[in-house]
């Protein structure tokens, strides 16, 4: 096991060296991310000036769910989400190249790159974090922090999911950033969100279909022991894992008949 | 187009409660209100260049900008006037859909009258320029500091929050709406989406452009004096 995995390391650990090689930089592309969290929590902090109560949620429960969200994205960002410029690869033709290379092509790709990068953002969402639970009045017990961990680990692997099912539809519309961003980053911002203030439809699309309701509403509603709605009871935040093992079902035949389809760049 | 739509239908969402939750308005914006500053918002946001531009700092990189230097126009002009081309084909092929997906799935204020159509246009006009004459600036910093990612990427932040494209500048606390308005960042997005959505009207209009304008003719006007200081700077390299 640890002789297959070797590679992966070694290749992981070149790039986090790679990156690490001009401090400067390093520490600039840090602080930028740090300033996109900041600004992002300063949407949510605007908001809640004007209003207490939002979604049925009030700031502490509203700076949870921001928690969860982007702890879930950042750390999804910073493992897969370099299949991003897959479009890129696929037309310059340097797929071929990973192809030739004894290892799976999926694995090889999430680990040709590890974007450190994010840790701006997460550091960003990990201190919010720690202010939501300890302002919010959370009701502590051995559940309550089982389920902390299990929304992060699920929600980390829910986003990750969408980033490798819209990598796996790039195959077919090779150009199609653009419209998969909408479900990778909008599933993001959705994912911020209180679910209640969405129309029916979309609190559907958003728990059944792209399910990030689960990354950080749903949880934060059992978590603070808030009372749940029809579409959103307080146990559906334990089948979480669930949503991501699904997710992750949805992404692996995206991702299958995406390179059962690519043909090669030709030449 | 499709992440535009996502983003405006989520965006409205938020606003649209947080406005419920208040009450009729927040900020002088009502509901239909609210809807116009999003879904304009989201047709503006390829219009205007906010993200920037890397042409012009590559340029002065690969010491190509001499190039420009030679030829008889203002290096200056001559970009803002491929920027407004391609503003307008954005605002045609992007702005109009993503505005019309708004109008057809919301109730969306639109401008209360021919003037405010007409300023409203006009303030698109001038938040292009404004937005142009600033990138424009960052990226002549090329010609001291070489790599000049990490000022775009600052810039793009804090443009991005001041310009009003998350939330209504109004919707600021005091301290905060008050350093937005003394930037130009709410000329980029801010004004035209205030006279679109009819949140200024009568003669408020008229005092909203004019800053605008002043921003223009700064911004242009500093562009011209760092272009003339790069100019005198600037070694190129071979032959």
């Amino acid at each position: 096991m640890a002789d297959h995995l070797r590679p992966y390391r070694v290749l992981l650990a070149s790039r986090m060296r790679a990156q690490m090689q001009y401090r400067t930089s390093f520490v600039t592309d840090i602080l930028g991310t740090v300033a996109v969290g900041i600004v992002e929590l300063a949407e949510v902090w605007v908001i809640f000036h004007n209003v207490d109560v939002l979604g049925g949620l009030d700031f502490p429960a509203a700076l949870l769910v921001f928690a969860l969200s982007n702890i879930g994205f950042a750390l999804a960002d910073m493992f897969v989400g370099h299949l991003d410029s897959l479009p890129t690869h696929i037309r310059a033709g340097r797929v071929d190249a990973f192809y030739v290379r004894p290892l799976p092509l999926l694995a090889q790709l999430m680990t040709s790159d590890i974007s450190l990068r994010r840790i701006g953002r997460l550091s960003v969402a990990l201190v919010a974090l720690v202010v939501a639970l300890s302002t919010a009045g959370v009701a502590w017990s051995g559940a309550t922090v089982a389920l902390i961990i299990l929304t992060i680990v699920s929600g980390t692997a829910i986003f990750a999911a969408l980033f490798t099912a819209a990598g796996g539809v790039q195959f077919f519309l090779v150009d199609g950033a653009e419209f998969t961003n909408a479900f990778t980053y909008g599933g993001s911002y959705a994912a911020q969100q209180s679910q209640r203030i969405f129309p029916d439809p979309l609190r559907i699309l958003w728990t059944f279909v792209i399910p990030t309701a689960f990354v950080a509403y749903l949880p934060t509603i059992a978590i603070l022991d808030l009372p749940g709605d029809t579409l959103a009871p307080t146990w559906l935040a334990w089948f979480t894992p669930v949503a991501a093992l699904l997710a992750w079902v949805v992404a692996g035949l995206c991702w299958r008949a995406g390179t059962r389809h690519y043909q090669g760049a030709g030449g | 187009m499709t992440t535009n739509s996502v983003f405006g239908l989520i965006r409205a969402a938020v606003l649209l409660a947080a406005i419920a939750s208040a009450g009729t308005s927040i900020g002088g914006y009502t509901a239909p209100m609210a809807v116009a500053f999003v879904w304009w918002g989201q047709a503006l946001l390829g219009t205007v260049n906010l993200w920037g531009f890397h042409d012009v700092k590559e340029r002065v990189r690969t010491g190509d900008i001499a190039i420009d230097f030679l030829r008889p126009i203002n290096p200056q002009v001559a970009y803002l006037a491929s920027d407004l081309g391609r503003a307008g084909v954005n605002m045609l092929g992007r702005g109009l859909p993503a505005l019309l997906v708004g109008a057809l799935l919301f109730d969306l204020a639109w401008p209360p009258g021919w003037l405010s159509w007409l300023l409203g246009l006009l303030s698109i006009v001038l938040a292009v320029v404004v937005a142009f004459a600033g990138n424009f600036i960052v990226n002549l910093l090329a010609f001291w500091l070489v790599e000049v990612r990490g000022v775009q990427l600052v810039w793009m932040i804090v443009a991005g929050f001041f310009c009003g494209l998350y939330l209504p500048v109004p919707w600021f606390p005091d301290w905060l709406r008050t350093i937005a308005q003394w930037s130009p960042f709410p000329s980029m997005l801010q004004i035209p989406l205030d006279l679109l959505s009819g949140r200024v009207m009568g003669p408020e209009m008229a005092p909203a452009v004019a800053v605008q304008v002043f921003w223009a003719i700064t911004l242009l006007g500093l562009g011209q004096v760092v272009l003339r200081a790069g100019r005198r700077h600037l070694e190129v390299q071979g032959g």
